[in-house]
């Protein structure tokens, strides 16, 4: 038996989000009293033994061309014949979109249950129990599986990363093909320079009170100086002010960074369900009576377009002296 | 052109949500149902495909009879026909078996669900759907255009988006992008009358076993005071961040 668990790059670059998910499988394989087994898709820029320090001590790596971009049902096949040669009863994978793509596809390939949505490590191995987020942030589900395979979706920024020491081997892996049906990618069209929700640590967000588009520089200035992702509510969204990719709440993306700044938010209750699950809330509002501060941990009645800036300059301070 | 269009019945995003007295179940009591937020941006550009290419949209729910006026306003919106597989929708799994069935003997070209329903959030069911069939996928996709035999779509990736061409039939797990927020149909008098003589044809489930238990239910834990902090003494803010909440 083993555990086997979904390392994602990006253009051949690892992120915490990786690791977190090495984390998540090695931790998960010690309560099987098992060991836990990392997936690397694709050409990588640095080292996959760096999984070692997260509790793997062997690393499959695929490089086939018919893997070269993603595809949920190819993924799935890989996945899926892996398992089976590996005996790996239960799948880890990190709730990014690609992931959130590739874990309903393989739970078919594979004859597993899927626990989605899962915010903590699991709650009891037999049967597999995890707690999941139900309702958007709105309330909590004990979920057990009454299967043998089992796949779990965890939502980033679940656990605490901790690094020990250690190298992963590295081993090449080989696919082969089923009769799976995929796409073709034309293009990819990323974003340079941004953090990218929901993996983002620190998010900066900004609502209707910010009164026009071109006010986003002071958000993006705060976002900046605390390597922040930018994010903003429903409303701003739906005037095109801000991209969709942006859009934080129940329809929007749900995050769960260590720190979320609302600026100029009222703090709807389907806002609140997408940020709720974060560590630290700040808001900053005009309204004294916004429902946000009821949210929140800390709170600033003010306007924004005098605090904002301030709170730039004093965490510019802040950085230089620490 | 066949298009299905999976329709999840959902608790108004305004809702406050309550567990039952022994934490065993959502409890629905006084609470006001929609069509999932997610699938309204499929239902809407199913509408289009129907008014611009003439296709035929039916809609889909996995439920009981209380779905009914939800299946209705999709109707009123703009769809053709609907069907409802009389069933508890359990799990994921057993509701992807169900639309699988019905997308399987249907024949659809084009198969959209939410890519999530904001209920029990699984994001499962159209990444199952598409398994089972074995069918392209294509999830949290934002924009589409199809023709006879292939559809181009665009997906939202980590920190982008992602272009792509698949051969039809396919599915698509929806979101806000499909269509616009502006565009988004709501019925008309016309089309809630319209609705009430088109078909609403109710099926019985295919026996499926679930795959998973569901237990208790608890709320996040609620948050301690807010502590409130003068405007003009953000440097106060920076050093509880620092000390207090250890955040920076």
């Amino acid at each position: 038996m083993s555990v086997l668990v979904y390392l994602e790059n990006w253009e051949g670059q690892f992120k915490k989000n990786t690791w977190e998910a090495a984390l998540y499988a090695s931790k998960t394989a010690s309560m099987q009293g098992t060991e836990a087994i990392g997936v690397v898709i694709g050409n990588i820029n640095e080292s996959a033994e760096e999984a070692g320090k997260f509790g793997l001590s062997k690393v499959l790596h695929l490089t086939d061309a018919a893997l070269a971009s993603f595809d949920a049902n190819r993924y799935a096949q890989a996945f899926a014949n892996l398992a089976q040669e590996n005996n790996a009863s239960t799948i880890i994978i990190s709730g990014t979109f690609n992931g959130k793509a590739l874990a309903p596809a393989l739970s078919i390939k594979h004859n597993a249950a899927l626990l989605s949505n899962v915010v903590d490590l699991p709650t009891n191995v037999s049967p597999l129990t995890v707690k999941r987020g139900v309702f958007s942030g709105k309330g909590f589900n004990d979920l057990s599986s009454s299967e043998a395979n089992n796949i779990i979706l965890f939502v980033p920024n679940s656990i605490a990363l901790e690094e020990g020491s250690g190298a992963a081997s590295v081993e090449n892996a080989s696919f082969t093909a089923g009769d799976e049906k995929t796409v073709v990618v034309e293009s990819v069209d990323r974003v340079k320079g941004k953090i990218p929700l929901p993996e983002a640590e620190r998010v900066v967000s900004g609502g209707r009170g910010l009164k026009a588009p071109e006010n986003w520089t002071m958000v993006e200035e705060l976002a900046e100086v605390l390597d922040a992702g930018t994010a903003c509510s429903k409303p701003v969204s739906d005037m095109d002010w801000r991209p969709h990719s942006e859009h934080v709440g129940q329809t929007g993306i749900a995050i769960k960074p260590n720190l979320y700044i609302a600026i100029g938010i009222s703090g709807a209750i389907q806002h609140l369900a997408g940020v709720s699950a974060s560590k630290t809330i700040v808001a900053i509002n005009s309204d004294s009576e916004a429902p946000f501060f009821k949210a929140a941990d800390y709170g600033i009645v003010g306007d924004a377009f005098q605090v904002v800036p301030k709170l730039t300059e004093e965490l510019k301070k802040f950085k230089a002296a620490n | 052109m066949k298009v299905l269009v999976c329709i999840s019945h959902v608790p108004d995003t305004t809702s406050k949500i309550n567990f039952t007295a022994d934490n065993s179940a959502f409890d629905k009591n006084g609470v006001q149902f929609v069509i999932n937020p997610y699938d309204e941006f499929g239902l809407t550009r199913a509408v289009w495909l129907k008014e611009k290419q003439g296709a035929q949209v039916t809609v889909l729910n996995v439920g009981r009879a209380e779905t009914e006026p939800t299946l209705r306003k999709a109707l009123a919106i703009g769809a053709d026909a609907a069907i409802r597989v009389d069933a508890d929708p359990s799990d994921s799994f057993y509701v992807a078996q169900q639309i699988a069935a019905v997308a399987k003997e249907g024949a659809y070209d084009l198969i959209i669900a939410g890519r999530e329903s904001i209920d029990y959030n699984g994001g499962q069911v159209p990444g199952m759907v598409a398994s089972i069939l074995n069918l392209p996928f294509i999830n949290a996709c934002v924009g589409m255009e199809v023709s006879d035999s292939e559809a181009s779509l665009i997906r939202e990736i980590d920190g982008g988006k992602e272009k792509v061409k698949a051969s039809l039939p396919l599915v698509v797990g929806g979101q806000k992008g499909l269509v616009e927020e502006k565009d988004l149909r709501i019925p008309n008098m016309r089309g809630i009358m319209q609705a009430r003589s088109k078909a609403l044809d109710v099926r019985s489930p295919q026996e499926v076993e679930v795959k998973t238990n569901t237990g208790a239910f608890s709320k996040p834990a609620p948050k301690s005071a807010v502590k409130m902090i003068d405007a003009d003494n953000v440097a106060e803010l920076v050093r509880l961040l620092h000390e207090e909440a250890k955040v920076i």
